[in-house]
């Protein structure tokens, strides 16, 4: 096992630490920059956060999510619809960083990264705020050129792992991360399931031996249960597709932060029972 | 010129394995299997022989002389791959991609398909080798080519609708990789074009390639010497990359790839890639793509079912920028135009795709001396376009 935690000083890397210190597991809630429109992500970002989330992926929506489920499809051409391109989100963000210290990672496609440049993103995207990105088609292999500027402006690259993943390539990808990684849970698109694989746990375990970094689950998990079981082992649980639904479905209502809000409250109590047992922890 | 793709799957700037993690493992694993069939001598000996015993190759190179006279100008020659089974070019490579899932053991087929030629050519395979087979297809071309969805279904494969995106064939691509990110471990996905992440492009060009390799050995014996220009219209390119590719280090021979120009390049509705488009990253690989000024993939327009996909193969992408081929586009116009010209002087009619090659050989070839030798690759045949074309004519059928 190789310690090589990169951007020790980075929000992400010290938010890890703060909530290792209480035994807690991060909540990540993965929305759609722009869905329903940009002003209503601002809003949830801060609500989420007041309801318990540790960490926010902003989606930058693209044309063709390829690993996406019809969930985030959707949400991501209401995004896109809303006029949610990469300048516009990183206004937004920086309208967010005048009120919030939570970290935020941008989570994407390579195409509109690769359309906007690497290096003037990653410069871009470190003076609004945004503190890593996650590109889904981008495997390490293919990721110098962002890599390289990113680490330039203080920024985590956050990559995926796989169930297909081989542990030795695991290994090498983790020497190439920095912030924490992202043990995607199925072989699958993202999307709700009604049960996690059942190797999950032991999984998550095996990428211990390769890597320091936390390791965060996500795909497919939709449920404060769900959400429990993954906090039991693992350093963070993300949670998407079931509110890209929940903002499918309130998009028009007055009540949709506060309606998110509450399901992202409901996520986190269900996470701090896995590790501290009984109820909620009342001070948190 | 180097062998290329190189160990990154790149030729030049182009190319890549830009996919989600799940597949990674994936792609090493086809690689492998790829290298090691290729030099397995029972492999080459199966395709060889189901390509001659059930494709029907070598495919005729035939001298069009009414044709040529009509234009006045160099001679043209078409590569009848119009006759091979199924209709298209497109078997060479199915044929070829299904042996491999045989030997990798993989019990289940999926493709995506645009005009369906794809589909069919994947689903007939399936049949022969006994896999299952689902093919993805966008809903508006499951629409406008129900006689190719009718030919899967016979065939014994399971048609499944695209309805995100476009509701076309970039939208069919999108869904069959989701599909496969969640089935990789027994499904064989079989693109159908020289395109996609490192190893399906050099894969595609490989099969592709025995259209060129037949080409070059044919036009010796009709005419003692290289063609001096190889036409083939380019989409995702692989009839392209596959009459091209053996003659890429004879610098003599031009290589011309026609792109469909739609209604026009000066508004949105065409499919010119590398004429129009600019550089991005889409479905595995770098290469030319239609986009916007933000990076996400523009709607594309062709008469040509086949011909509406929003990227390019990124070897072509690299013949392009290091000038050793050239690339046009022609209109749909244009293209109905070669389509009945060719019907009329000889017998023969040519698919709406393939047209675009004969027509951009109608302009050339009047303006180039008459011992000039001209090869168009006639990649498939027009049957399928029928009803397309009636309607262009103004014909109810």
């Amino acid at each position: 096992m190789t310690n090589r935690i990169k951007n020790p000083n980075g929000r992400i890397a010290a938010k890890f630490t703060e909530l290792r210190a209480r035994d807690e597991a991060a909540l990540i809630p993965y929305i759609v920059a722009g869905d329903p429109d940009l002003e209503t992500t601002r809003r949830l970002v801060l609500e989420l956060e007041a309801r318990g989330a540790d960490l926010i992926e902003l989606g930058v929506p693209f044309s063709d999510p390829m690993a996406d489920g019809p969930a985030n499809q959707r949400a991501a051409a209401r995004g896109l619809a809303a006029g949610a391109t990469i300048p516009a989100i990183l206004s937004m963000v920086a309208e967010l960083r005048r009120s919030t210290r939570i970290p935020l990672i941008l989570f994407g496609y390579y195409n509109p990264i690769f359309h906007y440049g690497c290096d003037r993103l990653c410069a871009d995207a470190a003076r609004a705020g945004i503190d890593g990105m996650l590109v889904v088609d981008l495997p390490p292999e293919e990721a110098q050129e962002l890599a390289r500027p990113s680490a330039a402006a203080g920024l985590d690259i956050i990559y995926l792992l796989a169930p297909t993943t081989p542990l030795a390539r695991s290994r090498i990808i983790a020497r190439s991360a920095s912030g924490f990684l992202y043990y995607v849970s199925v072989a699958g698109v993202t999307g709700a399931r009604t049960s996690l694989a059942l190797d999950l746990p032991g999984n998550v375990r095996d990428l211990r031996t390769v890597t320091d970094l936390p390791i965060g689950v996500g795909f497919g998990i939709s449920t404060p249960a769900q959400a429990r079981e993954v906090a039991a082992f693992a350093d963070a649980v993300v949670v998407g597709s079931a509110i890209s639904q929940l903002i499918e479905a309130h998009a028009h209502s007055a009540e949709l932060v506060e309606i998110v809000g509450e399901f992202a409250g409901a996520l986190k109590e269900a996470m701090r029972t896995a590790r501290h047992g009984g109820g909620a922890d009342a001070t948190a | 010129m180097q062998n290329l793709p190189d160990s990154h799957g790149r030729f030049g700037q182009f190319g890549g394995r830009f996919v989600a993690e799940t597949l990674m493992p994936a792609l090493f694993e086809l690689e492998k299997a790829y290298k090691v069939a290729r030099r397995d001598p029972k492999f080459r000996e199966d395709l060889s022989r189901y390509s001659r015993e059930y494709v029907g190759r070598p495919t005729p190179l035939f001298f069009c002389a009414n044709l040529t006279a009509k234009l006045g100008g160099a001679k043209v020659y078409l590569k009848r791959e119009d006759l091979c089974h199924t209709g298209a070019h497109k078997v060479n490579n199915t044929l070829g991609q299904a042996l491999l899932a045989e030997r990798m053991g993989k019990s289940r087929i999926t493709a995506e398909t645009g005009a369906g030629q794809h589909g069919v050519a994947t689903a007939t395979m399936a049949a022969l080798f006994k896999r299952e087979c689902e093919v993805f297809m966008g809903s508006v071309d499951v629409e406008r080519q129900s006689l190719n969805v009718f030919r899967m279904k016979l065939l014994g494969a399971k048609v499944t609708p695209v309805d995100s995106g476009s509701k076309s064939l970039k939208d069919a691509l999108n869904e069959a990789l989701r599909d496969w990110i969640a089935t990789v471990r027994d499904t064989y996905y079989l693109i159908g074009t020289a395109a996609g992440p490192h190893p399906y492009p050099m894969i595609v060009r490989d099969f592709q390639a025995v259209i060129g390799r037949e080409a070059r050995r044919q036009i010796v014996t009709h005419e003692g010497r290289l063609p001096d220009v190889l036409i083939a219209c380019v989409n995702g390119g692989s009839n392209a990359i596959g009459l091209f590719y053996p003659f890429i280090k004879d610098a003599a021979v031009r290589m011309i790839g026609v792109e469909a120009a739609g209604l026009g390049l000066s508004g949105p509705m065409h499919a010119a890639t590398i004429t129009a488009g600019s550089v991005g990253v889409l479905h595995g690989n770098r290469t030319y793509l239609l986009q916007d000024e933000m990076g996400q993939i523009r709607e594309t327009h062709s008469i040509a079912a086949g011909l509406d996909y929003p990227g390019v193969g990124p070897e072509h992408s690299w013949l392009k920028d290091t000038g050793r081929a050239d690339y046009v586009a022609v209109t749909d116009a244009e293209a109905l135009e070669a389509l009945k010209t060719l019907s009329e002087t000889e017998g023969i009619i040519p698919a709406l795709e393939s047209s675009h090659a004969v027509a951009y050989a109608m302009k050339l070839a009047p303006t180039l001396p008459r011992e000039q030798v001209i090869v168009v690759n006639l990649s498939g045949r027009g049957d399928k376009d029928m009803g397309t074309v009636a309607k262009a004519f103004g014909v109810t059928i």
